[in-house]
């Protein structure tokens, strides 16, 4: 492999982190916005919260990864994109900043009035974010991305077909994998009944989504040829694991294996990410928009691109080690908390 | 569908030489029109409205980490309440401080490319290399943060100390690592230009360029600064309104007390950093100083009005200048007159700018002098009043020192965006519509302000609330 396909795949990787780790977190958001009223929705909202309070800001810095690992091995690539799809990439960083913040303050306000707005916010922009990232995607992927700054149409390259099923695809993975995780945390946390009516979610949304995802197919064969072409030909197997993974998901949530249905979305999730970027390779931002944008052609020189990955590996050293141990310590953290309590009213 | 490769490679060079070239020419491929006067103008307002707001965070990120951990040290050794109750509430706040950071720095590497495109096309991969390590490093502090913030009653007190630490590190990193790709867009090194594009590129001589040392130690003493004096003035308005216990003597002593001990540090950094623009930008230190005429004997002014191609009513201290950067009034200093009128930045701006920061510190500083005499002589705070409502603005005052800081260094650099390489109108996206965005982001960063300000005042008046750490009643209780 070449320093470039190096990038590109560390990149994918990051994206593919950022998909299913913070894809899970903006999920919770959508599912925050339709608890239900204040007082019904409220023990779902405390297990949303108690999920993703200590991780979403870590999860949330695999998106800074994707797009500076972006400028730095494909600068012509990143500007174009950037500079094209300003609009729904502004729409984006605005979705990022109301969540963030208004999930802060919900916690630290103790008014129901404010917890109301600062909620809605929070649950608006969950969904909103990553529709706008999926329209991007589509963008890309049906080739309406020019090199050249600002070069693409302002509005049709990210409000078409491909994008628009891009955006709903997008929100339908984040609240299906956040339904899927939230069963088996909800379980930890020993809310049987809570358990229950984010299976009830995840079947839902997981059969939905396979719809939609089928019935993307039609849109794709008609907007975006190419990766119709790709998908159904090179990218085949990836797809065709996608919908085992999908498949298999929905059996183990209908048999109550909350685990290992994790293993099994995060696959179906990966694969489809993974198939997009086999469908198109080699191409970043593929034709028709501008013939031939290569990952090796708009790559970075070779002295950056081995600088950064070297970088990368070291900064991984450190990172994983930590991230296990946040990871652990509040997998395990929260059932010693609880047993801790239990004592001390059993005292 | 794949082509032959001979022609790929062909039609490729042919669409990259002609993106090249009309990129370095201002205008954008497709022959349509650069961006417009006003959208150049919303580009930077919005740039300088995120930034400016993320900057003052981002020192809270890096300077209240070591405070809250000074004080929970200090809890665990003397086992003094008071230490201990200052660490839970300084990292309730920082909780929310650092959320809103991490977005507002997020908006910050999207306008990289929303914004600046021409710039991030051309020299993305001369300054990737820095970006990619703060990356790194935020993650750590995110990570440690979470198990800060989160495990204060899982890990023991040791441990829980120790988990703070990476915090620190990671912050003022961070802080270094963001800042060199400041410094190099002030002194662009690593690179050769061939017809526009970048080659032969050396990311790390890109990262350790000459305006490296000065601008990232000015910046994170002034993060500590900031944090020291934001939060003690927060508790010099308690002990006025009679709070006087030992939690609020504390409370101020030790963030005013840090913050007093970098000022002179600080102060000499400054001068290091100015003596520096003489020498490798000095056409940045001439709009600082208001000199327009190259010349020995320049006169230091403080204040006074650019009019007619001097500065007017102003203090003059006769060679002012002269002796501060070569120490003899015969040091010859560079004015703006060196340049085409084009190559100029704006005078008013960055003097006025200059001269708050500068006044600010001063004043920091005879502050610092008098808390110090006072604990000499009687091992207490200033008997007056007056001390602590001073004090109590200092919070304020540093952040505009900060803001006036940047305004200087970033306004200095015009009309560059990198500075004698390419023009900050090159670099700005051609698309039209940018002032939409400027209102969109002033809209959401106004409601966003007033919220941080809101939901930080009600966390410190109600100490009973819940903090986003805390998992519930339950453990709260705990403490």
């Amino acid at each position: 492999m070449s320093l470039a396909q190096w990038s590109i795949a560390v990149l994918w990787i990051g994206l593919t982190l950022y998909a299913l780790l913070a894809g899970a977190d903006f999920g919770a958001g959508f599912w925050d916005l339709f608890a239900g009223g204040s007082q019904r929705g409220r023990p779902q909202r405390d297990l949303i919260e108690h999920s993703i309070g200590p991780v979403w800001e870590a999860n949330h810095v695999w998106l800074i990864f994707v797009i500076v690992l972006l400028w730095t091995a494909f600068p012509t690539v990143f500007a174009s994109v950037m500079s094209t799809l300003y609009i729904p990439l502004t729409l984006v960083a605005l979705g990022i900043i109301v969540r963030g913040a208004a999930f802060a303050f919900r916690k630290a306000s103790d008014q129901l009035g404010q917890q109301r707005l600062f909620g809605a916010a929070f649950a608006l922009s969950s969904v909103l974010t990553p529709f706008f990232l999926g329209t991007v995607a589509g963008g890309i992927a049906s080739g309406r991305v020019p090199l050249g700054l600002a070069a693409g149409d302002l509005f049709t390259s990210w409000y078409n077909p491909t994008s628009v099923l891009g955006g709903t695809i997008a929100v339908g993975i984040a609240a299906y994998l956040a339904a899927t995780y939230l069963c088996a945390d909800a379980m930890r946390e020993g809310h049987s009944e809570l358990a229950e009516a984010f299976r009830r979610r995840a079947l839902v949304t997981g059969i939905v989504l396979g719809g939609v995802a089928v019935g993307g197919i039609a849109v794709l064969h008609a907007d975006a040829p190419r990766l119709f072409d790709g998908l159904t030909h090179r990218a085949l197997p990836l797809v065709i694991v996608s919908a085992v993974a999908g498949v298999a998901s929905l059996l183990l949530v209908l048999r109550r294996r909350y685990l290992l249905v994790r293993v099994t979305a995060a696959v179906a999730v990966t694969a489809v990410l993974w198939g997009w970027a086999l469908a198109q390779y080699p191409y970043l931002l593929p034709p028709p928009a501008t013939a031939n944008v290569t990952i090796t052609a708009s790559a970075a020189t070779p002295a950056v691109l081995l600088a950064t990955l070297i970088a990368l590996a070291v900064g991984a050293a450190l990172l994983i080690p930590s991230l296990l141990w946040l990871f652990v310590l509040f997998q395990r953290g929260q059932r010693a908390d609880e047993q801790k309590q239990l004592s001390v009213r059993g005292r | 569908m794949i082509n032959d490769r001979g022609t790929e490679r062909l039609a490729l060079v042919a669409a990259l030489n002609g993106y090249v070239m009309l990129a370095g020419h201002g205008t954008n491929r497709l022959g349509a029109a650069a961006a417009s006067p006003i959208n150049l103008w919303a580009a930077r307002e919005q740039m300088a409205i995120s930034l400016g707001w993320h900057i003052i965070l981002a020192c809270l990120g890096v300077g209240m980490p070591a405070l809250t951990l000074f004080a929970e040290w200090r809890g665990v050794r003397t086992g003094e309440d008071a230490y201990r109750l200052l660490a839970h509430r300084w990292a309730k706040a920082m909780g929310v401080l650092f959320a809103v950071g991490a977005v507002s720095g997020t908006i910050l590497s999207f306008e990289m490319g929303l914004l600046w495109p021409g710039m991030m096309s051309r020299y993305g991969q001369v300054i990737g290399l820095p970006f990619a390590l703060e990356g790194i490093a935020f993650f750590i502090e995110a990570i440690f943060l979470g198990i800060y913030l989160y495990a204060w009653d899982r890990l023991p007190p040791r441990q829980h100390l120790l988990s703070g630490i990476p915090i620190v590190v990671a912050g003022v990193c961070s802080a270094f690592f963001v800042v060199t790709a400041n410094a190099w867009m002030n002194q662009p090194r690593g690179f050769d230009l061939t017809n526009g594009t970048v080659t032969a590129v050396d990311p790390w001589a890109a990262m350790f360029n000459p305006a490296t040392p000065p601008e990232t130690i000015h910046m994170i003493l002034a993060a500590f600064m900031v944090t020291g004096f934001l939060i003690a003035s927060v508790y010099a308005v308690a002990l006025l309104r009679g709070r006087r216990d030992r939690y609020h003597r504390l409370g101020f002593l030790v963030p005013f007390t840090a913050a007093a001990i970098i000022t002179p540090v600080q102060i000499a950094v400054g001068d290091y950093a100015a003596r520096f623009l003489a020498t490798n930008q000095p056409t940045k230190l001439a709009a600082i100083e208001g000199v327009y005429h190259t010349g020995s004997h320049i006169p230091l002014t403080v204040a006074g009005i650019p009019m007619d191609g001097q500065l007017r009513y102003g203090l003059e201290i006769p060679n002012g200048l002269s002796l501060l950067v070569g120490y003899s009034p015969n040091t010859v200093i560079d004015g703006l007159d060196r340049v085409p009128v084009a190559d100029r930045p704006p005078v008013g701006v960055v003097h006025l700018s200059f001269d708050i920061m500068v006044g600010i510190g001063s004043a920091f500083l005879l502050l610092g002098i008098w808390l110090g005499l006072s604990w000499w002589r009687r091992r207490d705070l200033p008997p007056t009043r007056w001390f602590l409502r001073v004090a109590s603005v200092t919070g304020i005052a540093a952040c505009c020192a900060l803001e006036a800081g940047w305004v200087t260094t970033e306004v200095g650099r015009q009309p560059w965006i990198v500075w004698g390489q390419m023009r900050t109108a090159d670099a700005v996206n051609p698309a039209p519509g940018l002032f939409v965005g400027l209102i969109a982001v002033l809209a959401v960063y106004l409601v966003m302000t007033i919220g941080t300000v809101y939901v930080l005042r009600r966390m410190a008046r109600y100490h009973r609330l819940m903090a986003p750490q805390e998992h519930d009643a339950g453990a709260g209780g705990a403490r």
